[in-house]
C-alpha cells in the first residue's frame, strides 16, 4: 500500500470522527436544551426545589453546557452511558440486553436482501427498456414509497390471520429450533426487504446503467464481447464503488426501518428500546440508542467509501 | 460523502429512460397512474372534511371493528367511530404537513445551496461540512431525539422535518449549481460584473428548477413516510387530531382479525406516497428524454 | 487474414427524433471497396458518417435502427447475421477503432487485458500467443516500453499511446477490415503526425481493407485511396482522392476544400497600431496551495510579457496544456495570477474580478468557445442581447430594441430569431448570438477562446470571416487564442506561441510562421497537415520528445 491512498483512507476515518463529532454536539444540544431537565422528571413535580437542586448537582446539571457536553463525551467513549430514569437501570446494561436481538435481525435482513438485491439490479440493468425491467421498476418504485407498517399489516393479515402459519408477534425467548426461528424472523425480515430491496436493486441498475451507457462498454460490444460478460467484467468492477455505497445506505436504512418493525412485531431491540425512551423522555436512553444508530451509519458509509476507493484503480495503482 | 442524502433517494436518481417507442406507452399510463392517485389525496385534502358523512369523534356505529356496510363504506373504528369519516380528516393532516414541511425544506435547502455554491471557498466548504453531518443523522433517529426533548407538537413536527431533509436538498441544489457555475455562459455573466443574487436568479435558478422540483416531490414523499411513521408509534400528531398514520396505531388491536379499520388508512399512505413516486418519476424520465 | 472487398447497398438508418417521429439519418447510401484499399468517410457533424461505419459491424446506436438495405463483406451479409454470429464477426473480422481511446478503455482494466480480448473471445489463439502478438505490436506502432506498456492501465499512458493501442486492440486478430473512426481527432497536431504514420504503416503492411471516417480532408489525403463525401446522410461525391482535392465536382466539396484552409481566403484587415491597450509583464498563474515564495503548486503560465495596441489583434498558439486558456481567463479576472500585472489603458487591473471599474468590465469581454454552454439555454435571444445593455448604457425602450436589432445586423441573424431560445438555434447561430452580446457592451478588447474550434469546418470559416470584418468595421482588438494555425493567420497581426506555460516565440504572424525560430514552433507548423498525398512520407520523423523541446 503506497502513501497517497493510505492518506486518502486516514483522511476518510478522520472526516467520518469529525462528522461524529458534530452529530454529537448537535444530539447534545436537542436533548439538553430542554424547559425542563431530568432531576425534575426523576423527582416527580411534587418534589421541593430543595431536594430537585441537591439532585441537580448529584447529577451535575448545574455545571455549564460545554463542560456536561465534554463529560457525557468521555462517558460515551469509556462505554459510560449514565442511568436510564425510567429503569433505574445503567443505560449500558439495558441497551447490551437488546443489542443481539437486533444484530441478528439486521444481519438475517442483509444476508437475504443484498444478493436478490444485487441480482434484480443487475437483470433489470441487462435487460433494460424490455418487459422485465419494465415490471421491475414499477414495483420497486411503489415499493420504495410504502410505509412499512403497511407491509407489516398485509403480512401480518396474509401469514398469520388468514394462513395461520406464522406467530403474529415475535417472542424471541422462545426459540428452541431453527424452525421456530424461520417462524419468527419470517415476517419482521420480509417487511424490512420488501424496502430494502428495491432500494438497492434501483440504485444498482442505475449505477450499472451508468456504466453500461459509456464508451468503452459500446467499444467491447464491437469487439465481440456479449451482454453477460460486458455486464460482469466490464461495467461490474467499475461500478463496485456506487454499489457499495448504494448497500451501505439502504443498509443505513434499516436504521430507520428497524424502529417501525420492532415496535410492530413486538421485536425486543434497540429500536423498541428507544422508541419507549422517547416516550417516557428517558434522555439518556435517548442520548445513547441515537448515537449508536448514528455511529452505525457513518461505519457504513465509510466501509462503502473505502469500497470505492480501494476499487478504482486510479487510486490503487 | 455519498450521493443520496438518504436511501430512499434513491428514486430520484432514474437515469435517463432509452428513446424507443415501446417505452412510451406504459410511462404514460404511469404518470396517468401517478397523477391520480395523488390528485385524489390532494382533493381529499382540500374537501375530505367537508364531505365526511359523520363528525370524526362520533361514536355512531353499534359495533367495533365493524367492516364495510353500506352505513358506514369503511367499517368502524376501535370505538365504533366511522373510518371513511375518519380518513377523510386524516389525510388533510397527512398531506398538509408534508407539503408545507416539503416545501420549507426545499426552499431553505436549495436557496442556501445556491448561495452556498456561489459563496467564498471557506464559507461553502464550512458550510458544507455542517450539512454532510447533519444529513449523516437518520431522519427517524432526529425526529425522535427532537420529540424525546420537546414533545410532539405540530410546529415541532414540521421543524424536525425541515431539519431532517433540508441538509439533503442543500446537497443536491448545491451540487447542481456548482456544475453551473462552471459553465461559460454564468462565467460570462461574472466577467460582466453581475452580482451573486442576480446570477443565482437569473443564470442558475432557472436552469435547475426541475430536478429542484422533482427532488421536493421526493422529500414530500419521504416526510409523508416519517410523519406517518412518528404517528404510528404515537409520537407524531397527539389525539384528538389524528392524521391517516395515527388511524393505523389506533386500529392495530384490530388487525388480528383482519380489521378494515387498520387496512383501509395504511392503504391511503401507500397510495398517496406510490402515486406522487410514479408522477415524479414519470415527469423527470420523460424530463430527461427530450434533454437529448 | 488478408483483405475483403465490402459491398454496401441502399443503406438505410433510422432514428427517433424528440417528437417520437422515425427519421431518416443514413438515406440509402451505397458503396464498394476493394480489398485492401482504404475509402474515407469525409463529413461534418449529422452527415451520417459515424453511423455508416458502425453499419458495417452491424450495430446501430440506441435510438438508432439499420431498417434496410445491405452491407455485404466478403460473402457474408452483415445485417442478416444473427446475434450470435454477428459477435463472432465484431472484434475478429471486422475491428472499430473508435475517437476518444481515453473514453473507450475500461479504466478498471489493464491495458494488455483488453488488447487480447477479442483474441480470447474469439479463439483466435491462446493467451500467451495473443500476448506475444500483442507486444509485437507494440513494437511495431512505435509504443515505448512495449514490453511492459500492456501492464499497465489507461490512465497511466498518453492520450496518443492510447490511441496506437487501440489500433493494436482492433489489429491483434488480424481483421479483414478495420474502421477508423476519427480516430486522430481528439489529438494535438504534434502527436496526430505520428500515430497517422504508425497508422498508415500497419493498415497497408496488411493490406488490410479499411475505412477512415473524418471531417479532416488534409488528414484524409494521408491515408485514403478513395473519398465519399457526405453531408445531412447522404453522398455528394465520391472518388479518388486526387480527384477529389485537384478537382471537386460537388459545390459542398469544393466549400468543404475552402473552409479548411481559412488563410487562403481572409486575411487581417490593415491597420496602424494606435495606442497601448493591453500590457502584461512578467505574468504568472497556477493552481493549488502557494509556497512561501507565493507560488502555486501548479504553475500554468510563467514569464508571460504582451503588449496589444489598439485595434490589432495578437494570436495566442498552443496546444492542450500550454496555458492559452488561462491566459484570456487570467486577463477577465476570472483566475487571480501569482505574479505579474495586467494593465488595461494603462491602468493596472485588479487580479479578480473584485475591485473592476464598471467601464472595465464593459470594455473587455470575453467569448467562449463552445456555443452550447456560452448561452443560457433558458433565457431568450432578446433577452440575453438586452442584458449588457441595460448592465453598462441607460436606454430607453426604443433605443434599446434599435440596439438589439442593430446587433442582430451587424452578425447577420434574421430579427425572426430574437424570440428564440438558444436550444432552437443552430451552432454557428448560437456562435453569433455569443459575439453579439460581446458587442453589445462596445468594447474594446475581445478575449476570444477557441471561438470557432467547436463548429464544423464551414461554419467556423464563416464565423471567422464574420471576426475579420468585425475588427474591419468596428476597430475592436482581439486577444485570440487557438490551437489552429491557419485561424490564426486569418485574423491576426501578431502570434505568441506558447508551450508547457512559456512563450517560446512571438512577433509578426506572418514572420513566425513562415520563418519559425524556436524548434517546437517549426515542428507545430510542420505537424499541421496539408492538402495533397504524400506530405506525411514527406515529413521527417521526430526522434526527440516534446519535453526534450522545453
Amino acid at each position: 500500500m503506497r502513501n497517497p491512498i493510505l492518506r486518502l483512507l486516514l483522511g476518510r476515518l478522520a472526516s467520518g470522527v469529525l462528522t461524529l463529532l458534530i452529530v454529537s454536539l448537535v444530539i447534545f444540544a436537542i436533548t439538553s436544551l430542554l424547559p425542563g431537565d431530568a432531576a425534575q422528571q426523576i423527582l416527580g413535580q411534587f418534589a421541593t426545589p430543595e431536594q430537585v437542586a441537591a439532585l441537580r448537582t448529584q447529577l451535575g446539571l448545574d455545571q455549564p453546557a460545554l463542560l456536561r457536553y465534554f463529560n457525557w463525551l468521555i462517558g460515551l467513549v469509556s462505554g459510560d452511558l449514565g442511568q436510564s430514569v425510567s429503569n433505574a437501570l445503567p443505560v449500558s446494561t439495558l441497551m447490551a440486553g437488546r443489542l443481539p436481538n437486533s444484530l441478528i435481525l439486521a444481519g438475517v435482513t442483509t444476508a437475504v436482501s443484498v444478493p436478490i438485491a444485487l441480482a434484480l439490479g443487475i437483470i433489470s440493468a441487462m435487460r433494460r427498456g424490455g418487459a422485465i425491467d419494465r415490471v421491475l421498476n414499477v414495483f420497486t418504485l411503489s415499493m420504495v414509497a410504502v410505509p412499512e407498517f403497511l407491509v407489516a399489516t398485509i403480512a401480518v393479515l396474509i401469514f398469520a390471520v388468514h394462513l395461520g402459519w406464522l406467530p403474529a408477534l415475535s417472542y424471541v425467548s422462545s426459540v428452541e429450533n431453527i424452525g421456530d426461528f424461520m417462524r419468527i424472523y419470517a415476517m419482521p425480515v420480509l417487511t424490512l426487504c420488501c424496502v430494502l430491496i428495491a432500494q438497492m436493486a434501483r440504485m444498482t441498475r442505475a449505477a450499472l446503467i451508468d456504466q453500461l451507457d459509456s464508451p468503452y462498454i459500446e467499444m467491447a460490444q464491437l469487439k465481440g464481447v456479449g451482454p453477460l460478460r460486458r455486464v460482469l467484467r466490464h461495467a461490474l468492477p467499475n461500478s463496485l464503488g456506487p454499489i457499495a455505497n448504494a448497500v451501505a445506505l439502504s443498509l443505513s436504512y434499516l436504521l430507520g426501518g428497524v424502529i417501525i418493525v420492532e415496535t410492530i412485531f413486538n421485536y425486543p431491540g434497540i429500536a423498541s428500546l428507544m422508541v419507549d425512551a422517547v416516550a417516557n423522555r428517558d434522555l439518556a436512553l435517548v442520548q445513547a440508542c441515537a448515537m449508536l444508530f448514528c455511529s452505525a451509519y457513518l461505519v457504513l458509509v465509510i466501509a462503502a467509501d473505502l469500497c470505492a476507493i480501494l476499487s478504482n484503480p486510479r487510486l490503487r495503482t | 460523502m455519498s450521493q443520496a442524502n438518504s436511501p430512499r433517494a434513491a428514486g430520484s436518481q432514474l437515469p435517463v429512460a432509452s428513446p424507443s417507442r415501446r417505452n412510451r406507452a406504459p410511462r404514460h399510463a404511469m404518470r396517468w397512474i401517478g397523477a391520480s392517485l395523488f390528485g385524489f389525496w390532494i382533493l381529499v385534502a382540500i374537501f375530505g372534511p367537508m364531505l365526511a358523512p359523520h363528525p370524526v369523534g362520533a361514536l355512531v356505529g353499534d359495533d367495533m371493528f365493524a367492516g364495510a356496510s353500506a352505513a358506514f363504506p369503511l367499517g368502524t373504528d376501535y370505538l365504533g367511530r366511522d373510518m371513511l369519516s375518519r380518513i377523510l380528516t386524516g389525510a388533510r393532516y397527512t398531506v398538509g404537513l408534508a407539503l408545507i414541511a416539503a416545501l420549507l425544506a426545499s426552499s431553505i435547502g436549495a436557496s442556501l445551496g445556491i448561495l452556498a455554491a456561489l459563496a467564498p471557498k471557506w464559507l461553502d466548504e464550512t458550510v458544507s461540512r455542517l450539512n454532510d453531518a447533519l444529513i449523516s443523522i437518520p431522519s427517524k433517529m432526529l425526529a425522535l431525539v427532537m420529540v424525546s426533548a420537546f414533545g410532539a407538537s405540530i410546529p415541532l413536527l414540521i421543524i424536525t422535518a425541515v431539519l431532517s431533509y433540508a441538509p439533503g436538498a442543500f446537497r443536491i441544489s448545491r451540487s447542481l449549481a456548482a456544475n453551473l457555475t462552471t459553465l461559460e455562459y454564468v462565467q460570462v455573466a461574472r466577467t460582466r460584473g453581475e452580482g451573486r443574487l442576480y446570477i443565482a436568479w437569473a443564470e442558475l435558478l432557472p436552469n435547475m428548477i426541475h430536478p429542484v422540483l422533482a427532488d421536493m416531490g421526493m422529500r414530500f414523499v419521504f416526510i409523508v413516510l416519517l410523519l406517518s411513521g412518528m404517528s404510528f408509534l404515537g409520537l407524531g400528531v397527539q389525539p384528538p387530531i389524528a392524521d391517516l398514520g395515527s388511524l393505523v396505531r389506533e386500529n392495530i388491536g384490530g388487525l388480528s382479525e383482519g380489521a378494515l379499520a387498520v387496512i383501509a388508512p395504511a392503504v391511503a399512505i401507500g397510495t398517496l406516497t406510490i402515486g406522487a413516486n410514479l408522477l415524479i418519476d414519470s415527469l423527470s424520465a420523460s424530463r430527461g428524454q427530450q434533454g437529448d | 487474414m488478408l483483405g475483403e472487398p465490402i459491398e454496401v447497398q441502399d443503406l438505410l438508418v433510422t432514428a427517433v427524433n424528440s417528437a417520437g417521429e422515425e427519421v431518416e439519418i443514413v438515406k440509402r447510401i451505397g458503396f464498394s471497396l476493394a480489398a485492401g484499399e482504404v475509402l474515407a468517410l469525409i463529413g461534418e457533424s449529422g452527415s451520417g458518417k459515424t453511423t455508416i461505419a458502425l453499419s458495417l459491424l452491424g450495430y446501430a446506436r440506441r435510438g438508432c435502427r439499420i431498417s434496410g438495405g445491405s452491407v455485404r463483406l466478403g460473402a457474408t451479409e452483415v445485417l442478416k447475421l444473427p446475434a450470435k454470429e454477428l459477435r463472432d464477426l465484431r472484434g475478429h473480422r471486422v475491428a472499430y477503432i473508435a475517437q476518444s481511446a481515453a473514453a473507450s478503455f475500461n479504466p478498471a482494466k489493464t491495458l494488455m487485458e483488453q488488447v487480447i480480448e477479442a483474441a480470447l473471445i474469439h479463439k483466435v489463439m491462446s493467451r500467451e500467443e495473443a500476448e506475444a502478438k500483442a507486444v509485437g505490436l507494440f513494437r511495431e506502432l512505435a509504443l515505448p516500453d512495449p514490453d511492459s506498456i500492456g501492464a499497465r492501465y489507461p490512465h497511466q499512458v498518453s492520450g496518443g499511446q492510447l490511441q496506437r493501442l487501440m489500433a493494436a486492440m482492433a489489429l491483434i486478430t488480424d481483421p479483414a477490415l478495420v474502421i477508423l473512426d476519427e480516430p486522430t481527432t481528439a489529438l494535438d497536431v504534434t502527436t496526430q503526425i505520428e500515430v497517422l504514420r504508425a497508422f498508415k504503416r500497419v493498415v497497408r503492411e496488411r493490406g488490410t481493407t479499411a475505412i477512415y471516417v473524418s471531417h479532416d480532408l488534409a488528414v484524409v489525403a494521408q491515408m485514403a485511396d478513395r473519398v465519399l463525401v457526405l453531408n445531412g446522410g447522404e453522398i455528394q461525391e465520391q472518388g479518388e482522392i486526387d480527384q477529389i482535392l485537384e478537382h471537386p465536382a460537388h459545390p459542398y466539396t469544393r466549400s468543404l476544400l475552402e473552409a479548411a484552409r481559412p488563410d487562403q481566403k481572409l486575411s487581417p484587415p490593415p491597420t496602424t497600431p494606435g495606442a497601448e491597450l493591453l500590457r502584461i509583464d512578467d505574468l504568472q498563474v497556477g493552481y493549488g496551495a502557494r509556497d512561501a515564495d507565493g507560488v502555486p503548486a501548479k504553475v500554468v503560465l510563467d514569464h508571460i510579457q504582451l503588449n496589444l495596441a489598439r485595434g490589432r489583434a495578437l494570436g495566442v498558439i498552443g496546444e492542450s496544456g500550454s496555458g492559452k486558456s488561462t491566459l484570456a481567463r487570467a486577463v477577465a479576472g476570472l483566475i487571480g495570477p501569482s505574479r505579474g500585472a495586467v494593465q488595461f489603458d494603462r491602468r493596472e487591473l485588479t487580479p479578480t474580478l473584485k475591485g473592476r471599474t464598471p467601464d472595465q468590465f464593459r470594455r473587455i469581454q470575453m467569448v467562449f468557445q463552445s456555443a452550447d454552454n456560452a448561452l443560457n439555454p433558458s433565457h431568450s435571444i432578446e433577452r440575453i442581447l438586452t442584458r449588457p445593455l441595460d448592465t453598462y448604457f441607460e436606454l430607453d425602450g426604443r433605443e434599446r430594441k434599435r440596439r438589439v436589432a442593430e446587433l442582430m445586423d451587424l452578425v447577420k441573424l434574421p430579427q425572426a430569431l430574437l424570440k428564440r431560445r438558444p436550444g432552437e438555434l443552430s451552432g454557428g447561430q448560437k456562435q453569433r448570438v455569443n459575439l453579439a452580446r460581446a458587442l453589445a457592451a462596445k468594447p474594446d478588447l475581445l478575449l476570444c477562446d477557441e471561438v470557432t474550434s467547436a463548429l464544423d469546418t464551414v461554419v467556423g470559416a464563416a464565423i471567422l470571416e464574420l471576426l475579420v470584418e468585425l475588427r474591419r468595421e468596428l476597430g475592436v482588438s482581439y486577444l485570440f487564442i487557438s490551437h489552429d494555425i491557419s485561424t490564426v493567420r486569418a485574423l491576426c497581426d501578431e502570434v505568441m506561441v506558447l508551450f508547457q506555460g512559456r512563450c517560446v516565440e512571438q512577433g509578426p504572424c506572418r514572420e513566425v510562421i513562415q520563418n519559425p525560430q524556436h524548434s517546437y514552433t517549426q515542428r507545430l507548423i510542420g505537424s499541421v497537415p496539408e492538402l495533397r498525398r504524400g506530405w506525411l512520407e514527406s515529413r521527417p520523423s521526430f526522434t526527440d520528445s516534446l519535453e526534450a523541446l522545453a
